[in-house]
C-alpha cells in the first residue's frame, strides 16, 4: 500500500495543508509519497522531503504547472495513479478544484472531505452541513480523498527524503490563467490562525465591520472571518467566509460578533477550543455553542473589548 | 448557444436535518425539500445569458426521485426553457454516476456551456461538475463569481484564497456557481404556472446507458458529537478575565 499527498504550495514553500493531509495519510498506514508539481518549485519539493514520515517526494516540473489550473494537475496525478492505492488532497479552495477531476478520469468515486480515517478503505465524512457524519467504505481499486485540514493535527519536521523528478504530463490547455488579483494581508491565514474574529449581520455595513473588527483583529493577532450573511451582504469578500460552504476553522478562539449562528456557520466553525459570541439578541442559536456569550449590543461590547486587551 | 444546468432536490437550507435512529441515514420524513440554493444560482446565470442574447436555449436537468419535477418547474418559473429529468426513483446517486448521467444528457443536447452549482449542500462533496468536465474533456472555472462568454470563449472569475482569479475557456466548457455570481430572482406565481406548460421529458438512468450502482457502501451514518455551550458572560471585564484566566486563550 503506497499512498500519494498531493502537495498545495506557492512554488516556494508547502502551505500548511499539506502537513494535514499527510497525517491523514499517516492514518491509513504505507508508504507515503508526496507530489509537487508546480514551476520552479524545488523549494517547495525540498521543504516537503523534510516533511516527518515522507518516503519520496516526486517533484514534477514544468511551466504549465504554475498557475495550478486543475485540467493539467488532474492530467499528471492520473499517469501517476496506478502505482497508489491512495491519492490524498486537502479539501481547500484548491484540493477541491482539482481531485474531483482526477476521480473521473479514474472512473472511481472520491470520498470528500474526511474527517477520519478508520481503516485503508473506511471513511468519516460529515454531510448536511455537519448535522450528520457518514461512515462511508470504498471498493474502489485506487481511493481518492480530500481531507479536512483542521481534522488532522499537522506534521512537523524530521524526514530527510530524497526528491525524484517525474515527466510532467502533457500540457491539456484546456484552461488559461488571465490574472489573479490577490489581498496581501499581515494578517494569518483564516485556516490555520490560533484566532479568528468573525463578523456577521448584526454589523450592518461593510464600514462597521472595518472599524470595529480590524482593530480588534489587530490587537490579537488574529485573522478576519465572516458569517455568508455578511459575504452575501457585501460587507466582505468571499474568502473570508466560515461555514459548510465557505473555510472550515478550528482556532484556539473563535470570537462571533453580530452572528446569529445558522446552521451553515457553525459547520465551519463549532470544532473551535473556545467560543465567544457577542450579539444583542439572546434568543440566537450562537448562544448554544458559546462557551462565553455576551448579550450585549456589539457597537458598545466591541470598542470595550479592544480597550480592555 | 446552448446552455445545460443540472439542478438538485435537496433538503430545504432552512432545515435541521437529524440521523435517523437506526443509523442508516437521515431522517427526510416530512422534511421541506428545495432546490439547491448553488444550482439557483446556476440557473440565474444561464437566464441571464439567454437574456443577453448570448445563449439561445437554457435546458435544465435533474437526477433524482419523480418528485424532482417540482426542482425542474422551479427552474422552468424563473426562465428556463426545457427539463429533463433523469428518473432514478429513490436509489441514492452518487456523484461520479450522476456526472455519467449527465454526460449522457450532454452527448445528446450538445450545449456549449454546462453550468453547475458549486456543491449540493445535502451530502457537501462538491465534486459533480468536476468530474462531469473530466469525463468530457473540457476546461473548468470553479467557484465562479463573474462569467463573460464572447467569441466561442468564457472568461470566468473565481473566488480563490486571499482574493479573485481570472481563467479563460474555450467553449464547450463547465463552471460551478457560487454565492456572489448573482442574485437569483423569485418566480411570480403566474410564471409557475406557465413553467408547468415547458416541456419536461423524463429519461431513466438505463435509457442512458449508465450504472448507477453507488461506489460507496454508507456504513452508518450518526450524530456528530454535541458542543456543550450556553455559558454567558455580564459584561466585557468578566470575558476578558475569563479568556485570560479560565480558558487561557490570550
Amino acid at each position: 500500500m503506497t499512498i500519494l499527498v498531493i502537495a498545495e504550495h506557492d512554488h516556494a514553500s508547502l502551505k500548511g495543508v499539506t502537513r494535514n493531509t499527510l497525517a491523514a495519510a499517516q492514518k491509513i498506514g504505507g508508504e507515503v509519497h508526496v507530489l509537487v508539481a508546480g514551476s520552479n518549485a524545488a523549494a517547495a519539493a525540498a521543504e516537503a522531503g523534510k516533511l516527518a514520515g515522507v518516503a519520496k517526494v516526486l517533484l514534477a516540473d514544468a511551466p504549465h504547472y504554475a498557475d495550478q489550473t486543475a485540467e493539467n494537475l488532474a492530467a499528471l496525478v492520473v499517469s501517476l495513479a496506478a502505482n497508489y492505492s491512495h491519492v490524498l488532497a486537502p479539501a481547500s479552495v484548491f484540493g477541491k478544484n482539482f481531485l474531483p477531476r482526477v476521480a473521473g478520469l479514474l472512473d472511481v468515486q472520491q470520498i470528500s472531505d474526511v474527517i477520519a480515517v478508520n481503516s485503508a478503505d473506511t471513511f468519516v465524512r460529515p454531510i448536511y452541513a455537519g448535522n450528520a457524519l457518514a461512515t462511508v467504505q470504498s471498493a474502489d481499486k485506487v481511493k481518492v480523498v480530500s481531507v479536512r485540514p483542521t481534522a488532522f493535527e499537522a506534521v512537523g519536521d524530521g524526514g530527510a527524503a530524497p526528491v525524484e523528478n517525474v515527466a510532467a504530463a502533457a500540457d491539456t490547455g484546456l484552461a488559461r490563467l488571465v490574472g489573479r488579483e490577490i489581498v496581501k494581508s499581515e494578517r494569518p491565514e483564516l485556516g490555520a490562525a490560533k484566532i479568528v474574529v468573525s463578523g456577521g449581520r448584526g454589523l450592518g455595513s461593510g464600514e462597521n465591520y472595518k472599524k470595529l473588527l480590524e482593530p480588534l483583529a489587530d490587537k490579537l493577532s488574529a485573522a478576519l472571518g465572516a458569517s455568508r450573511a455578511a459575504v452575501d451582504a457585501g460587507y466582505v469578500p468571499n474568502d473570508y467566509q466560515v461555514g459548510q460552504t465557505g473555510k472550515i476553522v478550528a482556532p484556539q478562539l473563535y470570537i462571533a460578533i453580530g452572528i446569529s449562528g445558522a446552521i451553515q456557520h457553525l459547520a465551519g466553525m463549532k470544532d473551535s477550543k473556545v467560543i465567544v459570541a457577542i450579539n444583542k439578541n439572546e434568543d440566537e442559536p450562537i448562544f448554544q455553542v458559546a462557551d462565553y456569550g455576551l448579550v450585549a449590543d456589539l457597537n458598545e461590547a466591541v470598542p470595550q473589548l479592544i480597550a480592555a486587551l | 448557444m446552448k446552455v445545460l444546468v443540472p439542478v438538485k432536490r435537496v433538503a430545504d437550507k432552512d432545515v435541521k436535518v437529524r440521523p435517523k435512529a437506526d443509523e442508516t441515514g437521515v431522517d427526510l420524513a416530512n422534511v421541506k425539500m428545495s432546490i439547491n440554493p448553488f444550482d439557483e444560482n446556476a440557473v440565474e446565470e444561464a437566464v441571464r445569458l439567454k437574456e443577453k442574447g448570448v445563449a439561445t436555449e437554457v435546458v435544465v436537468v435533474s437526477v433524482g426521485p419523480e418528485k424532482a419535477k417540482d426542482t425542474l418547474i422551479s427552474a422552468l418559473a424563473v426562465g428556463a426553457d426545457r427539463a429533463i429529468l433523469v428518473d432514478a426513483g429513490e436509489t441514492e446517486v452518487q456523484p461520479l454516476a450522476v456526472a455519467k448521467l449527465i454526460k449522457a444528457v450532454a452527448d445528446k443536447e450538445q450545449p456549449q456551456l454546462v453550468i453547475f452549482g458549486r456543491q449540493a449542500i445535502d451530502d457537501d462533496s462538491a465534486q459533480t461538475g468536476q468530474v462531469f468536465a473530466a469525463l468530457q474533456g473540457w476546461g473548468q472555472a470553479t467557484f465562479a463569481s463573474k462569467v463573460e462568454v464572447a467569441d466561442g470563449k468564457a472568461k470566468v472569475s473565481r473566488e480563490i484564497d486571499g482574493g479573485l482569479e481570472t481563467l479563460e475557456l474555450a467553449l464547450p466548457a463547465v463552471i460551478s456557481a457560487d454565492l456572489r455570481l448573482n442574485e437569483p430572482r423569485y418566480a411570480k406565481l403566474p410564471d409557475v404556472m406557465k413553467a408547468k406548460k415547458k416541456p419536461l421529458e423524463t429519461v431513466k438512468p438505463g435509457d442512458l446507458g449508465v450504472d448507477i450502482a453507488p461506489r460507496l457502501k454508507t456504513l452508518k451514518v450518526s450524530e456528530p458529537p454535541k458542543r456543550q455551550g450556553g455559558g454567558k458572560v455580564a459584561d466585557v471585564a468578566e470575558l476578558v478575565n475569563k479568556l485570560k484566566n479560565v480558558a487561557k486563550v490570550i
